[in-house]
């Protein structure tokens, strides 16, 4: 039974994933200004260049070629060639990869703790001002404009503190004695776009953890718990998380496939090199091939995230297993 | 000794809309393996008695007075850690819909076994053994211990409660509408269950439900509630047979007899009264048709008319007229 559901679930994940990539095809073909009206904008570029250039980009061929070698590059993992980089599509994306899910990758993790237990709290101390606190906490830092909340966040800290740097991932024109004088000044480089983006993300993981906690609390079972003989603790830990836990765990996958995509407002306030601010420059320099291969690496992560979530949620929840 | 003594307990709820009196001077008490009926209309207090008596009234209820004896100890003064450990050892419930009762996510297993690690000290395996063998005894095949509660019918479910509720050996399990949701057939099956059950054990045995005819087979007692009181208390004969007091009546003419002429049972005209707002004098006053001026401005006190028999009417039957 679990080996069919499956086999099922990844079926349906890769019949996503193929739509996902027609659609991202299609998208780049309808959008305005084909890569030869770029090239066509230099007064340089003679009639034979751009024939040439067509025939290099396939664009002479029928839609349904243009289709087929699209899917039989992308299997070869050839996502083409960037305008603006003037290299392979994969090894520009290959470059900003880390950065981005280091990034936020830790401010994900710190905010899915840091959530939990804020939501924990306040759904322990339901009604309390501790609860009216944390609620408000969350509100406030849910519906910030994130790039807003980084500039503060880089007044305070660089511009008046002198705590942290202001932007990029390394200094400028700096030596490194040792590898590990190198990595603190990452990290140093690293917390304030971490900060930043921790804060923007807390507040939903608080927020659902609270409104689940709370409905959980007051289901039967848990008065079922109490007539048994249990403390609160016990309680919260053997019957009241377990349950609670399951919408949180589709959350907490969602947003992990976003990671991919990093988050064009941090990078762009902190110029932190992932894919983010990648995104970023090539629509600035109207770079498709780019655009497309960042496009498709963010929503294959967010596919293959909602799988692992389907998933996961079957072996955690047992309502779910057949 | 009495297993259970009930004084003139008092529950209220502080509601946004004030002071609501859900049990107001509520006293029985019970015997070792003795079955209690208590039955009345929605919203007459019997859940909030039975919650009560196991001290898992919500944060907005409270017990504002009188006694719960448990072999003479007194369980509303007592401080919650001490309660905890009385709780499913001496006190167990069976809660209005099971079907929720029970923990998706945890083997039903697991859950009746918890209590017992819990209470008895034993080793896990102890508790297991004990788990399949009080499974076994509400007629679930121990081996079904290791599925979750949704692969178990209602009437399993709530055998499975039930099992859950006898795991500790407990002195009182109180039944609040364990059967309500189950058909006549697994009802009975229950029911029976549960008698033969509390005779083998010596257990005291309260019985909570809206359906008067099914207390006449299994209890001893039958306690009548209206609006927090208990109107009406004696045994079975007594409530059936020399019923006293007009609210019995009523609900006893609300059921049909099988045997008796065919007829469309009367159902009790007007509806109890707001809990919120009480007014002075008898609450049944409005829907009674025995009333008398007095009945408006004097609230009836319960009154011995047989030997375990009590009814607080001014013009209960058998009895005296007023005092
Ligand atoms: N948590 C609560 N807060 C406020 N009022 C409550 C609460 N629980 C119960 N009440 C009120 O107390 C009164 C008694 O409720 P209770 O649940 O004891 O009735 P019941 O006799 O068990 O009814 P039913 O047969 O429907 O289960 C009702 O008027 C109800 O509205
Ligand atoms: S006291 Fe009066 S109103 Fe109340 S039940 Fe008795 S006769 Fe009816
Ligand atoms: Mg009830």
């Amino acid at each position: 039974m679990k080996k069919r559901s499956l086999i099922q679930k990844s079926i349906y994940a890769v019949i996503t994933i193929f739509a996902v990539l027609v659609f991202n095809y299609l998208l780049f073909r309808v959008l305005p200004g084909d890569p030869l009206s770029m090239m066509m904008r230099n007064p340089k570029a003679t009639p034979e260049m751009i024939e040439g250039m067509r025939q290099l980009f396939g664009l002479d061929q029928p839609w349904y070629v243009q289709l087929y070698l699209y899917f039989k590059n992308l299997l070869a993992g050839d996502l083409g060639m960037s305008f603006y980089f003037k290299q392979p599509v994969s090894s520009v994306i290959g470059a900003r990869i880390m950065p981005t899910i280091i990034m936020v990758g830790l401010a994900e993790v710190v905010a899915i703790f840091a959530g939990i237990i804020i939501g924990l709290i306040a759904a322990w101390k339901r009604g309390t001002r501790i609860d009216v606190a944390t609620l408000g906490f969350s509100l406030v830092t849910y519906s910030m404009p994130t790039f807003w909340l980084g500039m503060v966040i880089v007044v305070v800290f660089s511009v008046n503190l002198h705590l942290f740097p202001t932007s990029g991932i390394l200094t400028p024109g700096m030596t490194y004695q040792t590898t590990g004088a190198m990595v603190a000044d990452y990290i140093r480089h690293l917390i304030l776009p971490t900060l930043t983006m921790s804060i923007v993300l807390i507040g939903e993981y608080a927020l659902t953890m609270r409104n689940t906690l709370t409905d959980v609390l007051s289901e039967d079972y848990i008065t079922t718990a109490k007539a048994k003989g249990f403390d609160n603790k016990y309680i919260l830990r053997k019957h009241a998380l377990p349950n609670a836990m399951l919408p949180m765990v589709t959350l907490i996958a969602i947003n992990l496939g976003l990671v991919v995509g990093g988050t064009v407002q941090v990078e762009t306030v902190f110029s932190w090199p992932g894919l983010g601010s990648l995104m970023y420059e090539a629509l600035r320099a109207r770079d498709y091939p780019l655009l497309q291969g960042v496009f498709l690496l963010v929503t294959v992560s967010v596919v293959v995230a909602n799988f692992i979530a389907d998933i996961t949620y079957s072996y955690i929840d047992p309502r779910v297993k057949e | 000794m009495k297993l259970l003594e009930v004084e003139n307990l008092n529950t209220y709820f502080n509601t946004s809309k004030g002071q609501l009196k859900a049990v107001n001077g509520v006293s029985f008490d019970l015997e070792y393996g003795e079955a209690l009926g208590m039955v009345g209309e929605s919203g007459c207090g019997k859940t909030t008695c039975a919650l009560s008596i196991a001290k898992l009234l919500p944060k907005e209820g409270e017990i504002t007075g009188g006694r719960i004896l448990l072999e003479g100890v007194d369980l509303a003064s007592m401080p919650e850690s001490e309660i905890r450990k009385k709780r499913w050892k001496d006190v167990s419930v069976i809660f209005q819909g099971a079907m929720n009762a029970l923990n998706p996510v945890m083997k039903v297993g697991d859950q009746i076994s918890e209590a017992i690690v819990l209470h008895e000290k034993g080793s896990k395996e102890a508790a297991k053994r004990r788990t399949g063998e009080i499974l076994e005894l509400v007629e679930i095949p121990a081996a079904r211990g290791s599925n979750y509660p949704h692969e178990f019918s209602g009437g399993m479910k709530q055998r499975a409660m039930i099992a859950m509720a006898l795991a500790c050996n407990p002195k009182i399990v109180i039944g609040d509408e364990p059967t309500t949701a189950l058909d006549v057939m697994v009802q009975a099956q229950i029911l029976n269950l549960l008698e033969k059950i509390r005779k083998e054990f010596k257990m005291g045995f309260i019985l909570i439900t809206h359906d008067l005819s099914i207390l006449g087979e299994t209890c001893d007692k039958i306690a009548v509630m209206y609006a927090g009181k208990i109107v009406e208390l004696g045994t079975v004969e007594d409530i059936f047979e020399r019923t006293a007091h007009p609210y019995t009546q009523r609900l006893i003419a609300c059921f049909p007899n099988i045997r008796g002429e065919k007829r469309i049972p009367e159902g009790i005209s007007g509806s109890p009264p707001n809990m919120l707002a009480l007014a002075p004098g008898c609450s049944f006053a409005p829907r009674c048709d025995r009333k008398q001026a007095c009945c408006e401005t004097l609230e009836p006190v319960g009154k011995q008319i047989g030997e375990k028999h009590f009814a607080a009417c001014h013009f209960a039957l058998g009895g005296g007229a007023i005092e």
